[in-house]
Order: structure tokens, then sequence, then C-alpha cells
């Protein structure tokens, strides 16, 4: 645990990450952004993973083992949506929300 | 000292949390998440978990944030600049997301924590152990599993990616 910081602060700290995250999710109209503003919220996830182990149970390790399994997740997610932005920009020439209207091609 | 870091970490993600989502600049935006995630990482320092830390600065920051950066420079001009949304919505989602926020944050710091004072250092090979033990509360599971996803993830990467060329084919022989 840090000296001199409660748990209040830090889950204050990760709550607001959170919260900027959904922010971006909802007004962003580009698939990257989008995907920057998920990163964001995986990441405030995250850090509450491994705030609540260390000041709760600091004699176990599983938040640490949660926080590399959601990592590793978020990285295999993170690679298939590129490749699907590419293989949508190549199909429609665009990655906007609006042009976006089927699933199918 | 502790504390000052902690601030000055925290003001940094939050600042730089906000000017990502609200860049009209892509690239920029890709370059402030990057400096939120190693804020991330030295928050991870502060709390003991340098494996972790390590974990967060090879993987987002060295991995994911070159991947975002490769499929902005592929799909963009870098001069280009983003669409922004309607100002109207902008309050009204900011709105829901203050609601939301104060709605945790009253949640929170009305319930008590134990909070446990023993500092325990941990080491690396500890979580090496966890990771692979077969006994209970063993993660080797889990650990197969995220193997069996990460080969699948890049299988299904490639062939994504290779779309046009795959449906082009298809069409000529139909």
């Amino acid at each position: 645990m840090i000296q001199g910081i409660t748990i209040y602060e830090l889950l204050t700290v990760t709550s607001i990450l959170f919260f900027i995250g959904i922010y971006g999710f909802i007004t962003r109209k580009n698939l990257i952004s989008i995907l920057i503003s998920v990163e964001l919220i995986l990441n405030a996830s995250v850090i509450n993973f491994v705030i609540i182990n260390k000041y709760l149970y600091p004699d176990v390790l599983q938040g640490v083992v949660f926080s590399i399994f959601i990592i590793a997740v978020a990285a295999a997610e993170t690679a298939l949506a590129v490749s699907i932005i590419i293989n949508l920009y190549r199909q429609i020439s665009s990655v906007e929300v609006k042009d976006i209207e089927t699933m199918k091609y | 000292m502790e504390r000052i870091i902690f601030y000055f970490l925290a003001l940094l993600i939050i600042i730089f949390a906000i000017a990502s989502v609200s860049s009209r600049k892509m690239l920029r935006s890709v370059i402030y998440l990057l400096f939120v995630l190693c804020s991330i990482a030295g928050v991870y320092f502060l709390i003991d978990y340098n494996f972790l830390a390590a974990i967060q600065l090879t993987i987002y920051a060295g991995g994911i944030i070159v991947l975002i950066i490769f499929s902005v420079l592929l799909v963009h001009h870098i001069e280009m600049q983003l669409e922004i949304a309607k100002l109207s919505r902008k309050i009204i989602t900011g709105l829901a997301c203050l609601l939301g926020l104060a709605v945790f944050l009253v949640t929170l710091y009305s319930h008590e924590f134990n909070v446990v004072g023993t500092a325990i250092p941990t080491e690396v090979s500890e979580i090496g152990t966890l990771l692979l033990s077969y006994e209970a509360g063993g993660f080797i599971l889990p650990f197969e599993v995220v193997s069996v996803l990460l080969l699948a993830a890049m299988i299904g990467a490639i062939v994504i990616a290779k779309g046009t060329i795959l449906s082009e084919s298809n069409k000529k022989t139909v």
C-alpha cells in the first residue's frame, strides 16, 4: 500500500477514469477513438483489481493474476479490432460509425 | 513524498484521459493514451507490483499503442481532423457521466473497507508458481485457455485483415 493514501482516493481516481472512458465511448464518432475509450475503461477495471488486492487482501495474489488475464484478453481484442477496422477501410473507405450500416458485406 | 508522487500521477492520468477523449487530432489522442498508460504503470510501481508495471509497459505501451498507431496511419491522413459530436449531445453525455460518477462515489464513500495495514512484498516467482500450479487455487486452466485465445486471435486477425482478397477469389469462382 502507498503510505498516506487511503483506498478511497485510489478508487476515486479509477472511477473518474472509467467515466471519462464512457464519455468518450458515447461522444466519439470514429471506430479508432472508440477503441481508445475501451482501453481506458479496461485499464480502470485492471487498476481496481490490483488496488483491492493490495489493500484488502495483501497476503494473496489473485487480483494480480486476474489483471494479467485481463491484459492478455485486451491485447487479443485490440489486435482483432484493428484488423476489422483495416478490413472495413478497404471495403468502404471509411471508419466513421455512421457509414457502417450493415454487418454483412 | 509518496503522497506527492501519487497525486501527481493521478493528475496526469485524469488530464491526459480527458485530452485523449476530446482531442480532435487522431494521432495526438493516441499519444495522450500512451501517457495515461505510462502513468498507470507508475501507480503500479508505487504500490509495489513491479511485475505488473513491467507487463503494463511492455504490452500496453509497447504493443497496443503501436498497433493503434499503425491503424491510424494506415487509415487516416495525419492532418485530418475528426468530426465532433453536437454540443447538446456532449452536454447530455457529460451530465449523465457526472451523475453516474456521483452515484459511484456516494456508494464508495458510504462503504467501510477493512483495510489490512501490513505490507507484504511480492516476488515474481510467487506469481509464476500460482499461474502454473495444479493444486486448488492454481490458475493452470485459465492460463492454457488464454494461450489458445491468443492463438485464435492471431489467426483471426490474419484471416480478417486478408478479407478482400478472399472474397474476390470467391466471386471469381462463383
